[in-house]
């Protein structure tokens, strides 16, 4: 359940940018998060309704953009979806050591009101 | 817009590796679940880069996060190697903070990092939470025991993603667990295409040498 802490550094880093807007309130909170980040999202949703309780993101609707883990083939010369986080190419089997995106783990946006 | 969510975790790691850096000393994030014998490696590292004046300061130093107990720091205290415990109650992994505090404790105890060639952090025994935490580690090791299967790295593959070293551990009870070895280097492969694997028995010192050498460890200083 390390969703509580990650949904703690959302509430410090959205709070920020709403006083920064000068916002009173947030409707939606959006994050980016990699296939590979090792997160459980129904637990992050979990974590969003407990960690926003008693602040102006309280009631926030939380929004996922899911990334995909991908890794690029240097044999094929173009990339590839790591499914399940495996890196061998679906094309030619050969195993690729390079990972384009999928650690992401990041607040993409907010609403603010 | 799109901002890390762990910019304050990662700019501590980024300190903490300033500091070791400066010390001079590699650190191990060492994972793993619980059970697969993190512990027992360490007492065994601890033993083979021992100094042989038992007077001289050994060049290892542990902190080890569990969830309760120091029973695993007593343990390599008994091994011989300073340790230190971080007891993190209901937290499932370890911060980059809690490095960052351990290592001033460890100092007020008499054991600074400078002059140690090798400092572990055993994480707390989890496969998913300490995968995202960066501690400012050299490197990350985790392991996979004999007893847990040949598919648990297809399981939880982000862990094994980030792993720069896997240690096949036990491995000296793989035949009795009918452990497919070639198997699980094809599944590591998949999903830890840039990890370096090394099968290791803690208990009679198979792979120990091979594993000091990954960890770019062959020659240790020797303490004064």
């Amino acid at each position: 359940m390390h969703e509580l802490s990650l949904m703690d550094a959302v509430r410090e880093l959205a709070l920020e940018q709403a006083a920064r807007h000068g916002a009173r309130r947030i409707a939606a909170i959006t994050l980016r998060v990699g296939s590979l980040a090792g997160v459980e999202i129904e637990a992050l949703r979990f974590a969003h309704a407990v960690v926003m309780a008693d602040t102006i993101a309280a009631g926030s609707r939380l929004e996922i953009e899911a990334v995909p883990a991908e890794c690029f083939c240097a044999a094929c010369g173009q990339p590839f979806l790591a499914r399940d986080g495996c890196c061998d190419c679906p094309l030619c089997g050969s195993i690729s050591r390079e990972l384009l995106r999928g650690r992401e783990l990041q607040l993409a946006s907010l609403e603010l009101g | 817009m799109g901002q890390r969510l762990l910019v304050h975790n990662d700019a501590q790691a980024a300190a903490n590796r300033a500091h070791f850096a400066a010390s001079g000393v590699r650190v191990i994030n060492l994972l793993s679940s619980p059970g697969s014998g993190k512990t027992a490696l360490l007492e065994r590292l601890a033993r083979e880069l021992a100094p042989s004046d038992p007077g001289a300061r050994h060049p290892m130093a542990v902190i080890v996060g569990d969830l309760a107990t120091d029973n695993d720091a007593r343990r390599l205290r008994a091994a011989g190697v300073p340790a230190l415990q971080i007891t993190t109650g209901q937290a499932c992994h370890l911060e980059a903070a809690m490095v960052h505090r351990a290592l001033h404790d460890l100092a007020h105890l008499g054991h600074p990092l400078d002059g140690l060639a090798l400092l572990v952090v055993e994480n707390v025994g989890n496969l998913v939470c300490p995968a995202a935490f960066d501690l400012g580690e050299s490197q990350r090791v985790v392991l996979l025991s004999v007893t847990e299967g040949e598919d648990k790295p297809l399981k939880y593959p982000a862990i094994f993603h980030s792993a720069d070293v896997v240690v096949i551990s036990k491995s000296d009870l793989a035949e009795a667990c009918g452990f497919d070895g070639p198997q699980a280097r094809g599944h590591l492969a998949r999903v830890a295409p840039q990890a370096r694997i090394v099968e290791v028995s803690s208990r009679t010192g198979d792979g120990i040498a091979e594993l000091l050498g990954a960890l770019g460890l062959e020659r240790v200083p020797v303490a004064g």
